[in-house]
Protein backbone atom coordinates (compact mmCIF):
# COMPACT_ATOMS: atom_id res chain seq x y z
CA UNK A 1 0.00 0.00 0.00
CA UNK A 2 3.00 2.02 1.14
CA UNK A 3 4.74 1.61 -2.04
CA UNK A 4 1.68 2.39 -4.75
CA UNK A 5 1.38 5.39 -2.73
CA UNK A 6 4.93 6.43 -3.00
CA UNK A 7 4.78 5.31 -6.67
CA UNK A 8 1.62 7.73 -7.22
CA UNK A 9 3.18 10.86 -5.77
CA UNK A 10 6.04 10.10 -7.99
CA UNK A 11 3.82 9.92 -11.29
CA UNK A 12 2.03 13.19 -9.65
CA UNK A 13 5.37 14.86 -9.52
CA UNK A 14 6.60 13.84 -12.95
CA UNK A 15 3.41 15.04 -14.39
CA UNK A 16 3.59 18.45 -12.32
CA UNK A 17 6.99 18.72 -13.78
CA UNK A 18 5.41 18.14 -17.31
CA UNK A 19 2.52 20.54 -16.60
CA UNK A 20 5.66 23.38 -15.45
CA UNK A 21 7.32 22.65 -18.58
CA UNK A 22 4.81 23.15 -20.78
CA UNK A 23 3.67 26.15 -18.77
CA UNK A 24 7.21 27.70 -19.11
CA UNK A 25 7.20 26.82 -22.97
CA UNK A 26 4.04 28.85 -23.37
CA UNK A 27 4.93 31.46 -21.66
CA UNK A 28 8.56 31.90 -23.43
CA UNK A 29 7.40 31.60 -26.84
CA UNK A 30 4.30 34.21 -25.50
CA UNK A 31 7.43 36.15 -24.82
CA UNK A 32 9.48 35.22 -28.09
CA UNK A 33 6.42 36.71 -30.63
CA UNK A 34 7.17 40.01 -31.64
CA UNK A 35 3.94 41.10 -31.34
CA UNK A 36 5.15 44.71 -29.79
CA UNK A 37 5.24 47.85 -31.40
CA UNK A 38 2.05 46.39 -32.80
CA UNK A 39 0.20 50.18 -32.72
CA UNK A 40 3.74 51.84 -33.71
CA UNK A 41 3.71 50.69 -37.43
CA UNK A 42 2.55 53.37 -40.02
CA UNK A 43 1.55 50.05 -42.14
CA UNK A 44 -0.82 48.95 -38.71
CA UNK A 45 -4.04 47.29 -39.20
CA UNK A 46 -6.27 49.77 -37.06
CA UNK A 47 -8.90 47.15 -37.03
CA UNK A 48 -6.92 45.64 -34.71
CA UNK A 49 -7.18 48.32 -32.32
CA UNK A 50 -9.78 48.10 -29.72
CA UNK A 51 -10.99 50.52 -27.16
CA UNK A 52 -10.92 50.04 -23.45
CA UNK A 53 -14.88 49.72 -23.76
CA UNK A 54 -14.25 45.92 -25.18
CA UNK A 55 -12.44 44.78 -22.05
CA UNK A 56 -15.00 45.88 -19.61
CA UNK A 57 -17.43 43.63 -18.36
CA UNK A 58 -21.67 44.02 -19.47
CA UNK A 59 -22.62 45.90 -16.35
CA UNK A 60 -19.49 48.42 -16.75
CA UNK A 61 -19.99 48.85 -20.10
CA UNK A 62 -24.35 49.32 -19.75
CA UNK A 63 -22.91 52.05 -17.09
CA UNK A 64 -20.74 53.77 -19.48
CA UNK A 65 -23.49 53.67 -22.45
CA UNK A 66 -26.56 55.06 -20.23
CA UNK A 67 -27.17 58.24 -21.29
CA UNK A 68 -28.44 59.15 -17.82
CA UNK A 69 -27.29 57.04 -15.62
CA UNK A 70 -23.34 57.28 -16.42
CA UNK A 71 -21.64 58.73 -13.21
CA UNK A 72 -19.01 60.95 -15.15
CA UNK A 73 -22.17 62.74 -16.68
CA UNK A 74 -22.57 64.36 -12.79
CA UNK A 75 -18.99 65.78 -13.65
CA UNK A 76 -20.16 66.79 -17.27
CA UNK A 77 -23.27 68.32 -15.87
CA UNK A 78 -21.15 70.53 -13.10
CA UNK A 79 -18.96 71.68 -15.79
CA UNK A 80 -21.80 72.58 -17.80
CA UNK A 81 -22.71 74.92 -15.17
CA UNK A 82 -19.05 76.51 -14.10
CA UNK A 83 -18.63 77.33 -18.15
CA UNK A 84 -21.62 79.29 -18.72
CA UNK A 85 -20.79 80.51 -15.02
CA UNK A 86 -19.88 84.17 -14.91
CA UNK A 87 -20.57 85.89 -11.30
CA UNK A 88 -16.91 86.55 -10.28
CA UNK A 89 -15.65 86.80 -13.92
CA UNK A 90 -16.47 86.95 -17.45
CA UNK A 91 -17.43 83.22 -18.78
CA UNK A 92 -15.89 80.63 -20.89
CA UNK A 93 -18.91 80.81 -23.09
CA UNK A 94 -18.87 84.01 -23.46
CA UNK A 95 -15.53 83.79 -25.42
CA UNK A 96 -16.06 80.12 -26.83
CA UNK A 97 -19.43 80.52 -28.13
CA UNK A 98 -18.61 77.19 -30.01
CA UNK A 99 -18.50 75.54 -26.58
CA UNK A 100 -15.33 74.14 -28.05
CA UNK A 101 -16.72 71.51 -29.82
CA UNK A 102 -14.00 69.01 -31.09
CA UNK A 103 -11.23 71.13 -29.22
CA UNK A 104 -10.48 68.26 -27.21
CA UNK A 105 -9.57 66.10 -29.38
CA UNK A 106 -6.52 68.30 -30.59
CA UNK A 107 -4.51 68.46 -27.33
CA UNK A 108 -2.32 68.53 -25.84
CA UNK A 109 -0.30 70.39 -28.65
CA UNK A 110 2.35 73.17 -28.86
CA UNK A 111 1.70 76.08 -26.85
CA UNK A 112 3.41 78.81 -28.35
CA UNK A 113 3.22 81.44 -25.75
CA UNK A 114 4.24 78.96 -22.63
CA UNK A 115 6.52 77.02 -25.08
CA UNK A 116 5.68 73.71 -24.19
CA UNK A 117 3.29 71.29 -24.74
CA UNK A 118 0.06 71.71 -23.01
CA UNK A 119 -3.22 69.49 -22.74
CA UNK A 120 -6.74 70.55 -22.10
CA UNK A 121 -6.31 70.74 -18.06
CA UNK A 122 -2.78 73.33 -18.97
CA UNK A 123 -5.08 74.97 -21.85
CA UNK A 124 -8.00 75.99 -18.89
CA UNK A 125 -5.63 77.37 -16.83
CA UNK A 126 -3.90 79.38 -19.07
CA UNK A 127 -7.29 80.54 -19.75
CA UNK A 128 -8.05 81.45 -16.06
CA UNK A 129 -5.16 83.43 -15.89
CA UNK A 130 -4.54 85.03 -18.54
CA UNK A 131 -8.18 85.88 -19.62
CA UNK A 132 -10.34 85.50 -16.35
CA UNK A 133 -8.26 86.85 -13.48
CA UNK A 134 -8.69 83.82 -11.54
CA UNK A 135 -6.56 81.47 -9.77
CA UNK A 136 -5.03 78.41 -11.65
CA UNK A 137 -6.83 74.65 -10.23
CA UNK A 138 -5.59 72.14 -9.14
CA UNK A 139 -5.09 69.15 -11.05
CA UNK A 140 -7.72 66.45 -9.80
CA UNK A 141 -9.54 68.89 -7.98
CA UNK A 142 -13.39 68.68 -8.48
CA UNK A 143 -13.85 72.02 -10.23
CA UNK A 144 -10.53 71.16 -13.01
CA UNK A 145 -12.31 67.67 -13.59
CA UNK A 146 -15.32 69.04 -14.24
CA UNK A 147 -14.81 71.48 -16.86
CA UNK A 148 -12.17 68.96 -18.46
CA UNK A 149 -15.17 66.34 -18.36
CA UNK A 150 -17.61 68.99 -20.30
CA UNK A 151 -15.09 70.00 -22.59
CA UNK A 152 -14.15 66.40 -23.51
CA UNK A 153 -17.60 65.52 -23.78
CA UNK A 154 -18.07 68.03 -26.40
CA UNK A 155 -15.87 66.24 -28.41
CA UNK A 156 -17.54 62.62 -27.95
CA UNK A 157 -17.70 60.55 -30.56
CA UNK A 158 -14.58 62.32 -32.65
CA UNK A 159 -11.65 60.83 -33.26
CA UNK A 160 -8.21 62.27 -31.85
CA UNK A 161 -6.75 64.59 -34.68
CA UNK A 162 -3.20 65.58 -32.41
CA UNK A 163 -0.22 66.99 -34.53
CA UNK A 164 3.02 64.80 -33.92
CA UNK A 165 5.58 66.15 -36.11
CA UNK A 166 7.25 69.79 -36.03
CA UNK A 167 7.88 71.10 -32.88
CA UNK A 168 6.29 68.56 -31.36
CA UNK A 169 8.19 65.91 -32.68
CA UNK A 170 10.61 66.10 -29.44
CA UNK A 171 7.30 65.64 -27.23
CA UNK A 172 6.14 62.81 -28.82
CA UNK A 173 9.32 61.05 -29.22
CA UNK A 174 9.99 61.18 -25.34
CA UNK A 175 6.67 59.93 -24.89
CA UNK A 176 7.06 57.32 -27.56
CA UNK A 177 10.26 56.14 -25.07
CA UNK A 178 8.31 56.38 -21.91
CA UNK A 179 5.93 53.73 -23.32
CA UNK A 180 8.84 51.66 -24.26
CA UNK A 181 11.16 51.98 -21.26
CA UNK A 182 10.91 48.73 -18.54
CA UNK A 183 10.52 50.83 -14.94
CA UNK A 184 10.06 49.90 -11.56
CA UNK A 185 10.62 47.20 -9.18
CA UNK A 186 9.06 45.26 -11.58
CA UNK A 187 10.79 46.42 -14.20
CA UNK A 188 7.92 46.42 -16.97
CA UNK A 189 6.81 48.68 -19.58
CA UNK A 190 3.83 49.86 -20.67
CA UNK A 191 3.87 48.08 -24.40
CA UNK A 192 4.58 44.42 -22.22
CA UNK A 193 1.35 44.49 -20.97
CA UNK A 194 -0.83 46.41 -23.47
CA UNK A 195 0.49 45.43 -27.10
CA UNK A 196 2.11 42.37 -25.81
CA UNK A 197 -0.50 41.37 -23.89
CA UNK A 198 -3.97 42.55 -24.07
CA UNK A 199 -6.86 40.33 -24.02
CA UNK A 200 -5.19 38.24 -21.55
CA UNK A 201 -6.14 38.67 -17.39
CA UNK A 202 -3.94 39.97 -14.41
CA UNK A 203 -5.51 39.16 -12.02
CA UNK A 204 -9.28 39.93 -11.78
CA UNK A 205 -8.57 42.11 -14.86
CA UNK A 206 -8.75 42.10 -18.84
CA UNK A 207 -5.69 43.74 -19.75
CA UNK A 208 -6.77 46.45 -22.25
CA UNK A 209 -4.33 48.02 -25.27
CA UNK A 210 -4.08 50.53 -22.65
CA UNK A 211 -5.68 53.76 -25.09
CA UNK A 212 -6.51 57.49 -23.40
CA UNK A 213 -10.28 57.86 -25.32
CA UNK A 214 -12.03 57.21 -22.57
CA UNK A 215 -10.39 59.50 -19.83
CA UNK A 216 -11.51 61.53 -17.89
CA UNK A 217 -13.07 58.78 -16.68
CA UNK A 218 -15.39 57.45 -14.12
CA UNK A 219 -13.47 54.41 -12.14
CA UNK A 220 -15.24 52.23 -10.04
CA UNK A 221 -12.04 51.57 -7.94
CA UNK A 222 -11.58 55.15 -7.63
CA UNK A 223 -15.51 56.06 -7.19
CA UNK A 224 -15.04 58.97 -8.89
CA UNK A 225 -14.08 60.73 -11.43
CA UNK A 226 -10.45 61.32 -12.45
CA UNK A 227 -8.05 62.32 -15.48
CA UNK A 228 -5.24 60.37 -17.35
CA UNK A 229 -2.57 61.19 -15.74
CA UNK A 230 -3.92 59.77 -12.33
CA UNK A 231 -4.58 56.80 -14.44
CA UNK A 232 -1.27 56.27 -15.47
CA UNK A 233 0.32 57.23 -12.18
CA UNK A 234 -1.97 53.91 -11.25
CA UNK A 235 -0.11 51.75 -13.48
CA UNK A 236 3.25 53.16 -12.60
CA UNK A 237 2.50 52.57 -8.96
CA UNK A 238 1.26 49.05 -10.01
CA UNK A 239 4.57 48.30 -11.29
CA UNK A 240 6.40 49.49 -8.27
CA UNK A 241 7.77 52.64 -9.65
CA UNK A 242 7.43 56.24 -8.22
CA UNK A 243 5.10 58.19 -10.22
CA UNK A 244 5.33 61.57 -11.19
CA UNK A 245 3.61 64.47 -10.66
CA UNK A 246 -0.02 65.09 -12.68
CA UNK A 247 0.03 67.56 -15.01
CA UNK A 248 4.08 66.71 -15.64
CA UNK A 249 6.41 66.99 -18.44
CA UNK A 250 6.69 63.28 -18.55
CA UNK A 251 2.80 62.33 -18.15
CA UNK A 252 1.73 65.03 -21.02
CA UNK A 253 4.62 63.83 -23.28
CA UNK A 254 3.18 60.64 -22.55
CA UNK A 255 -0.77 61.94 -23.52
CA UNK A 256 0.68 62.88 -26.78
CA UNK A 257 1.71 59.70 -27.72
CA UNK A 258 -1.02 57.68 -26.51
CA UNK A 259 -3.51 60.21 -28.16
CA UNK A 260 -1.49 59.65 -31.34
CA UNK A 261 -1.49 55.79 -30.66
CA UNK A 262 -5.59 55.76 -30.30
CA UNK A 263 -6.11 57.85 -33.18
CA UNK A 264 -8.66 56.65 -34.80
CA UNK A 265 -10.60 55.40 -31.65
CA UNK A 266 -13.54 57.77 -30.71
CA UNK A 267 -13.26 59.63 -27.64
CA UNK A 268 -15.59 58.41 -25.47
CA UNK A 269 -14.88 60.97 -21.83
CA UNK A 270 -16.84 60.36 -20.25
CA UNK A 271 -16.31 56.76 -19.31
CA UNK A 272 -16.64 54.39 -17.01
CA UNK A 273 -13.38 52.22 -16.31
CA UNK A 274 -13.05 49.52 -13.39
CA UNK B 1 -23.65 68.66 -5.22
CA UNK B 2 -24.70 67.87 -9.04
CA UNK B 3 -27.98 66.36 -8.97
CA UNK B 4 -29.22 64.74 -12.06
CA UNK B 5 -33.12 63.66 -12.90
CA UNK B 6 -34.84 61.91 -14.89
CA UNK B 7 -39.10 62.32 -14.80
CA UNK B 8 -41.11 62.70 -18.04
CA UNK B 9 -42.96 66.35 -18.18
CA UNK B 10 -46.74 64.82 -19.38
CA UNK B 11 -48.08 61.62 -18.89
CA UNK B 12 -51.76 59.98 -19.53
CA UNK B 13 -53.71 59.84 -16.02
CA UNK B 14 -53.00 56.46 -14.32
CA UNK B 15 -49.50 55.90 -16.45
CA UNK B 16 -46.76 54.08 -14.26
CA UNK B 17 -43.69 56.66 -14.77
CA UNK B 18 -40.26 56.00 -14.43
CA UNK B 19 -38.58 58.03 -12.09
CA UNK B 20 -34.98 58.23 -11.59
CA UNK B 21 -32.69 60.47 -9.53
CA UNK B 22 -29.10 60.79 -9.23
CA UNK B 23 -26.75 62.92 -6.81
CA UNK B 24 -22.99 63.42 -6.37
CA UNK B 25 -21.67 62.17 -3.08
CA UNK B 26 -18.96 60.66 -1.69
CA UNK B 27 -20.74 58.29 0.30
CA UNK B 28 -17.77 57.73 2.48
CA UNK B 29 -17.92 54.45 4.89
CA UNK B 30 -16.02 55.74 7.80
CA UNK B 31 -14.26 51.90 7.61
CA UNK B 32 -11.11 53.45 5.57
CA UNK B 33 -8.20 55.00 6.20
CA UNK B 34 -6.18 57.65 4.77
CA UNK B 35 -2.79 57.28 3.43
CA UNK B 36 -1.29 57.98 6.62
CA UNK B 37 -3.69 55.31 8.39
CA UNK B 38 -6.23 57.64 9.95
CA UNK B 39 -9.33 57.02 9.90
CA UNK B 40 -11.41 58.95 7.27
CA UNK B 41 -14.70 60.51 8.88
CA UNK B 42 -17.70 58.54 8.04
CA UNK B 43 -20.06 61.19 5.62
CA UNK B 44 -23.42 59.69 4.49
CA UNK B 45 -26.79 60.41 2.84
CA UNK B 46 -28.99 58.79 5.27
CA UNK B 47 -32.53 59.33 3.58
CA UNK B 48 -34.01 59.92 0.05
CA UNK B 49 -37.63 60.85 -0.51
CA UNK B 50 -39.87 61.61 -3.36
CA UNK B 51 -43.09 63.66 -2.71
CA UNK B 52 -45.72 64.21 -5.58
CA UNK B 53 -47.59 67.12 -4.59
CA UNK B 54 -46.59 66.76 -1.17
CA UNK B 55 -46.98 63.29 -0.87
CA UNK B 56 -44.68 60.88 -0.43
CA UNK B 57 -44.21 58.37 -2.87
CA UNK B 58 -41.10 56.55 -2.47
CA UNK B 59 -38.52 56.82 0.81
CA UNK B 60 -34.57 54.71 1.30
CA UNK B 61 -32.60 54.35 4.30
CA UNK B 62 -29.16 54.43 2.85
CA UNK B 63 -26.53 52.97 4.64
CA UNK B 64 -22.54 52.81 4.29
CA UNK B 65 -22.30 49.60 2.18
CA UNK B 66 -24.54 52.21 -0.86
CA UNK B 67 -21.46 53.21 -3.29
CA UNK B 68 -20.74 57.28 -4.16
CA UNK B 69 -23.04 58.72 -6.65
CA UNK B 70 -26.17 56.81 -5.37
CA UNK B 71 -28.27 56.13 -8.58
CA UNK B 72 -32.03 55.25 -7.65
CA UNK B 73 -34.83 54.64 -9.88
CA UNK B 74 -38.20 53.85 -9.31
CA UNK B 75 -42.06 53.81 -10.81
CA UNK B 76 -45.07 55.37 -9.41
CA UNK B 77 -48.84 56.38 -10.98
CA UNK B 78 -49.49 59.54 -12.63
CA UNK B 79 -52.91 61.09 -10.56
CA UNK B 80 -52.46 64.95 -10.94
CA UNK B 81 -50.52 67.65 -12.67
CA UNK B 82 -48.47 69.10 -10.11
CA UNK B 83 -44.50 68.87 -8.70
CA UNK B 84 -42.31 66.06 -8.08
CA UNK B 85 -39.59 67.05 -5.57
CA UNK B 86 -36.89 64.85 -4.80
CA UNK B 87 -34.76 65.16 -1.90
CA UNK B 88 -31.03 63.80 -0.14
CA UNK B 89 -31.15 64.58 3.80
CA UNK B 90 -27.55 63.42 5.08
CA UNK B 91 -26.46 61.89 8.20
CA UNK B 92 -26.46 65.63 9.87
CA UNK B 93 -29.60 66.44 8.77
CA UNK B 94 -28.56 68.61 6.03
CA UNK B 95 -30.46 68.48 2.92
CA UNK B 96 -30.51 68.97 -1.32
CA UNK B 97 -33.35 68.84 -3.24
CA UNK B 98 -34.44 69.42 -6.85
CA UNK B 99 -38.68 69.48 -8.37
CA UNK B 100 -39.67 68.62 -11.66
CA UNK B 101 -42.91 69.78 -13.26
CA UNK B 102 -45.28 66.45 -14.45
CA UNK B 103 -48.39 67.59 -16.53
CA UNK B 104 -50.97 65.01 -16.34
CA UNK B 105 -53.74 65.12 -18.85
Amino acid sequence: MLSRLKISSAKANAMKLLIALIVFGTSLSALGQVQSQFYDKPDLDRSLVRSGTDFLTESTRQMQKDSFGNPGLLWVDQGKALFEDDTSTVSCDSCHEDRLTGVFAKYPKHDVELNKLTNIEGQINQCRTQHQALQPLKYESTTLLSLTAYIASQSRGMPYSVTVDGGVKEYFDRGREYFFTRRGQLNLACTQCHDDNWGRMLRGDRVSQGHSNAYPAYRLEWQTMGSLHRRIADCDVGVRAAPFASGSPEYLELELYLAWRSANLPIESPGVRR
Amino acid sequence: MTIRISAPSSANRGDVIELKAMIQHDMESGYRRDQYGRPITRDILKYFECHYNGEIVFRAELFPGIAANPFLSFYTTATESGTLLFRWIDQNGQTWEEQALLEVT
